[in-house]
């Protein structure tokens, strides 16, 4: 049935290129055409309205010197054909978007079934169990197969959100917009997306989550201005940060339970 | 010119999606002009002359809207072509469902909303599936399971459309969209002699005719009895 539907499971992207093209002054972009592998995490920033939803367009699109932008976009070295660009089936991108919201009125366990079948998978006990667990390791809180999804809460829906895009979702790119706030663990979260060899960009401004990529993209006036590595310094405030979070989300949870909070609080170093 | 059909359920973003599309359409060079087909009443040709596209709205009033259109689309077609226009856009609401105002040859839009429900591509007849490609909106405020649902179930109603995502907010694929729907080759200067891809809405009961009693004894024509027998 796969086979006849063209459907094509085990073409596992393993890494895509872009090529510079122009800011929206028509100025050439000057990086060096950069490649982001399977299992990388490229962080996005820069000014809303600077041009990242234009990238991630391109990316989405497989752009071939034919957008706005002249960008190119390589997909395991080569440009994408028309054919796939189309296709329905082979859907380069899944997005996770800021607003998550289910709009479906059905169970968590209806919701992962609904779309394993879509997807046509034959193992759906396995990967709805799959699915389940790990969005309820990225949660704060639990929650059962049989909650609604409707009234699961912000960080719950996007802990499933996310388990269903890394197990579920065929796209081998994941774009991640904004997940700050997100009341779930976003290490492990990315985590899970690698770890299933997902190719994940994320437009942030959360420095946590910018430096747990490997490198981040600049992006002003509608081009992309460069590319920085990340140093070995950063990561070393990546650790500070992490533990000032863990502060933060201490209180948050005592707030939630009904402690006090107190005056005197200690940044653990890890 | 070229000559595209849009159509799709109302509120579904047929007039975001055009708007968003025309302004990729127009920095490239590429003179559009719309024509709005409604039921009872529309605004939006006030949108349209906003940004600055000739516009021309018609309004079915009592008629079937289908029938409505197919009997001025010609007449359209020799306006667009007056006016100098590259890109003549209609845009029409789907209504009951059924319509499918899309003409053999001319490029046909079908507009569907992911918040429609998961079942609505089953209950969208002609419409959806004889149309060349098929835009989904509202792709911003479900989750990507939900979309990718919702899109499974409209290929399986349609596998030959080109089935894409556009932000009519954003205008997210607008740009991609735009290039699908022109090419400087096409060349259409009269619809006469073309056909439609599907036929109109049988018609031709009493009710047709202004008929308003109830029963039996006014019910004259082509009349459909609903199977209320046990089974």
């Amino acid at each position: 049935m796969i086979d006849f539907l063209g459907i094509k499971e085990d073409k596992r992207v393993q890494s895509i290129t872009l090529k510079p093209g122009f800011n929206k002054y028509k100025e050439a972009e000057t990086f060096e055409e950069l490649t982001i592998n399977k299992g990388e995490i490229i962080a996005i920033v820069g000014p809303t309205g600077s041009g990242k939803s234009r990238l991630l367009a391109d990316i989405e699109w497989g752009a071939n010197a034919d957008t706005p932008t002249n960008r190119t976009i390589l997909i395991d070295g080569k440009t994408m054909n028309i054919e796939s660009r189309f296709s329905s089936n082979n859907k380069l991108v899944a997005q996770l978007s800021q607003n998550m919201n289910f709009v479906m009125d059905l169970s968590v366990e209806e919701f992962i079934e609904l779309h394993a079948k879509s997807r046509m998978v034959e193992n759906e006990r396995e990967v709805i169990e799959k699915i389940f667990n790990k969005a309820n390791e990225l949660a704060g809180e639990k929650f059962a197969l049989d909650t609604p999804i409707t009234s699961l809460s912000g960080g719950q829906s996007r802990a499933l959100m996310i388990a269903d895009v890394a197990i579920l979702s065929k796209s081998p790119i994941v774009l991640i917009d904004e997940i700050e706030n997100a009341g779930i663990d976003r290490k492990k979260a990315l985590d899970l997306l690698v770890g299933e060899e997902k190719i994940v960009l994320m437009a942030t401004h959360d420095p946590i989550l910018a430096l747990m990529g490997d490198k981040r993209i600049i992006i002003s006036n509608g081009g992309i201005d460069k590319v920085m590595e990340i140093t070995v310094e950063e990561k070393a405030i990546l650790h500070k940060l992490e533990s000032l979070d863990d502060v933060i989300q201490g209180m948050r949870t005592k707030l939630r339970y009904g402690q006090e909070l107190e005056a005197n609080f200690e940044i653990i170093k890890n | 010119m070229n000559l595209i059909t849009v159509s799709g359920p109302p509120s579904s973003g047929k007039t975001a999606l055009i708007i968003k599309t025309i302004d990729n359409l127009k920095s490239r060079g590429v003179k559009v002009g719309v024509v709005k087909f409604d039921c009872l009443y529309t605004d939006d040709d006030i949108l349209y002359e906003k940004i600055g596209v000739p516009v021309k709205k018609g309004l079915s009033a009592s008629l079937c809207p289908d029938h409505y259109f197919v009997s001025n689309i010609e007449e359209v077609t020799q306006w667009g072509i007056k006016q100098g226009l590259d890109l003549l856009i209609t845009e029409s609401a789907g209504l009951c469902n059924r319509c499918s105002p899309y003409i053999q040859d001319i490029k046909a839009i079908c507009v569907i909303d992911n918040l429609s429900g998961i079942n609505t591509p089953k209950k969208i007849g002609p419409m959806l599936k004889t149309a060349d490609i098929v835009v989904i909106t509202k792709g911003d405020i479900v989750s990507q399971a939900e979309r990718e649902v919702f899109m499974s179930r409209v290929t399986s109603v349609n596998p030959r459309a080109t089935t894409m995502h556009v932000n009519g907010l954003t205008g997210q694929g607008a740009y991609e969209f735009s290039t699908l729907i022109y090419s400087k080759d096409e060349e259409i200067k009269t619809l006469k002699g073309k056909k439609l891809r599907f036929s109109m809405p049988s018609a031709l009961c009493s009710y047709c005719l202004g008929e308003t009693r109830i029963g039996e004894e006014h019910q004259m024509g082509n009349v459909r009895k609903i199977d209320l027998e046990d089974k």
